[in-house]
């Protein structure tokens, strides 16, 4: 696995999303994309321009967003549910539910902008408590890219998965980790660097981090095996056992609270099937103070810098 | 399929209906003695829906998004094949495909889930969204009930319905005026519903919603010119059972043995059947 983190060539995700996404429906006239008045912050104004009929704005209304899209698979179209991942996830929760994952409709639904990405906005902007709310529901693949190849394989999977599937983007440029050409596959882990010490799991924006974190320890003598765990349902539980038992110690790290996201899921699965020491970092249960994505991160503890700090004390306490 | 006809299936549905409930102990009989007549002349008259595919991609669909009223639902669907006529006997024992609410993912005929209310009709507007886009023929209908016109989201399905020009859709809403507590006009009255649908940019014709003639008439209306066209359907709950009709104390409550007698002795002469041939 190729481990390309290279710092100050940043790209947007959406980019990699919205040039997918228009490539799929060239090929697929069945695809259509559907949004709450968000076609600017989805970046779907270029398959407005080349598909007016198939851009479906409800306007400012997410329950009925979700449920449109619904409809519109049962009508045999394949939809992409484009919005702000807060209010797409928090408004629409019991349409994603009840219309999309029990009715098992094939909607995909992409939440834009996750994460602290909107950062001074606030709170209400915010998208940290999705992980939580979708893992909960059965029947829904959550899925959050590392990179813009990720981003890209990952769309091209869910256009051909049958089922419902979160797509969790962020706004936030991220460097390159993935060569081009990488597959995505559901449900399994990426393993960017091995290392024996302790093993650093992330997922989304916070993958390049844990690389350049790894950079960090190795410098400092401890060897850090970095797992990204794109798919957070259903988790890859071999390799997080794996890491367990070939590195006693796990440090998660996840642009979302504490509860019930990646690190809850890792940690679920580290106490019932190889117990080993287990820190999350993320949003430490609070609505996180004025300030930007990057700025948050690293006020939690999720800098390079701070991740390294973590697990520096954690390898040393599991020695 | 003559009128006299659709009314002995709708009175044969009842009191399946009714045997079902006291049996089971369980329904929501009020709402399904509301929407029987409805769903009856859609299953039998409006509806191009063939049991033997249920998934054909050319197939009208039908939201059932009062979803508490399944048990109609599932007898409306045995009687026109879609699923076996005995299955009704499993409504919620263990494991049975027929929940209180109706699972798309198990029972033929079900498009969606339904039970929430205020979740039927911005699904509607997807799938007719979807025929437009397809140039395709087949027709959309969903009924919700009226005190389910007090979700919020209805609102929102309503205001992109008339958006999207969608004359392929058309609501029915079983206008009973009870909900579950109390009546709409002590609760959160939403009547008259016609002009406030009017004014969204809705076509509304108001019915007799238990007048087999006045349904089928309706709902076979052509396009409206852009209009998504609403029915309201005047119907009462617990409608064909005296003692339950226009009660909101019989939203989901299961007769006693005197009372499934009696009920079932009404509906069965209205249906003109004597004692003896029970």
């Amino acid at each position: 696995m190729s481990a390309r983190a290279r710092e100050g060539e940043l790209h947007d995700c959406r980019d990699a999303f919205t040039a997918t996404l228009e490539a799929l429906a060239a090929r697929d006239p069945d695809i259509v994309a559907v949004c709450n008045d968000s076609v600017g912050s989805s970046k779907l104004g270029g398959f407005r321009n080349r598909w007016p009929e198939r851009l479906i704005n409800v306007g400012i209304a997410e329950q009925n967003l979700v449920g449109v899209g619904a409809g519109l698979a049962n009508g045999g179209k394949l939809p992409f549910v484009c919005a702000a991942a807060c209010f797409l996830t928090g408004r629409a929760l019991e349409q994603i539910k009840v219309d999309v994952a029990y009715s098992n409709a094939n909607v995909k639904l992409c939440g834009i902008s996750s994460g602290m990405a909107y950062g001074a906005l606030g709170s209400t902007h915010h998208s940290t408590e999705d992980f939580a709310w979708m893992r909960a529901i059965p029947n829904i693949v959550v899925v959050a890219p590392a990179d813009r190849v990720e981003t890209a394989a990952a769309t091209e999977w869910a256009a051909a998965h049958a089922g419902p599937v979160f797509l969790r983007l962020s706004r936030e440029g991220v460097p390159d980790l993935f060569s081009p050409g990488h597959v995505f596959e559901p449900g399994k882990s990426n393993m960017l660097r091995d290392g024996t010490d302790i093993t650093i799991i992330a997922n989304g924006t916070l993958v390049h981090r844990a690389v350049s974190a790894a950079g960090i320890l190795a410098a400092r003598g401890v060897e850090a095996r970095v797992l990204n765990m794109a798919t957070v349902r259903p988790i890859d539980e071999e390799a997080i056992v794996g890491a367990a038992r070939d590195t006693g110690a796990i440090l998660t790290c996840e642009e979302h609270g504490i509860h019930g996201g990646l690190g809850s899921a890792v940690a679920e699965v580290v106490a019932e099937r190889a117990p080993v020491r287990v820190r999350r970092l993320g949003v430490p249960g609070i609505f996180a103070p004025t300030g930007s994505a990057g700025f948050l991160l690293d006020e939690f503890g999720m800098s390079p810098e701070g991740m390294a700090e973590s697990a520096i004390e954690m390898a040393g306490r599991s020695a | 399929m003559g009128y006299k006809e659709l009314e002995i299936i709708a009175n044969r549905i009842r009191r399946r209906d009714l045997r079902t409930v006291f049996e089971v102990g369980a329904g929501h009989i009020g709402g399904e003695m509301s929407v029987i007549d409805i769903l009856t002349a859609l299953y039998f008259d409006i509806l191009n829906v063939d049991p033997e595919a249920p998934m054909d991609p050319d197939r009208d669909r039908l939201v059932l998004s009062k979803g508490h009223t399944a048990l109609a639902l599932y007898i409306t669907l045995s009687e026109r094949g879609f699923i076996p006529r005995d299955e009704v006997a499993t409504y919620l024992q263990p494991r049975s495909r027929l929940n209180g609410h109706p699972d798309c993912t198990k029972v033929p005929g079900v498009e969606t889930n339904t039970g929430p209310l205020g979740h039927g009709l911005p699904v509607g507007v997807g799938m007719a969204k979807a025929a437009r886009i397809s140039n395709a023929a087949w027709h959309t209908f969903v009924i919700t009930g009226d005190g389910e016109m007090q979700e919020g989201s209805n609102w929102e399905a309503i205001m992109a319905a008339a958006q999207f020009e969608l004359d392929n859709l058309t609501l029915v809403i079983d206008h009973n005026r009870l909900q579950q507590g109390a009546r709409l006009a002590e609760t959160n009255n939403l009547a008259p519903l016609s002009p406030k649908l009017e004014a969204f940019g809705w076509a509304v014709e108001e019915i007799d919603g238990h007048d087999m003639q006045a349904i089928c008439r309706a709902l076979s209306t052509g396009a409206s010119n852009g209009k998504p066209r609403c029915v309201v359907a005047h119907t009462n709950k617990g409608q064909g059972i005296s003692f339950m009709t226009d009660d909101v104390a019989w939203h989901h409550k299961v007769p006693n043995t005197e009372q499934f007698e009696r009920g079932m002795a009404e509906l069965e002469a209205a249906a003109g059947i004597g004692e003896r041939s029970r």
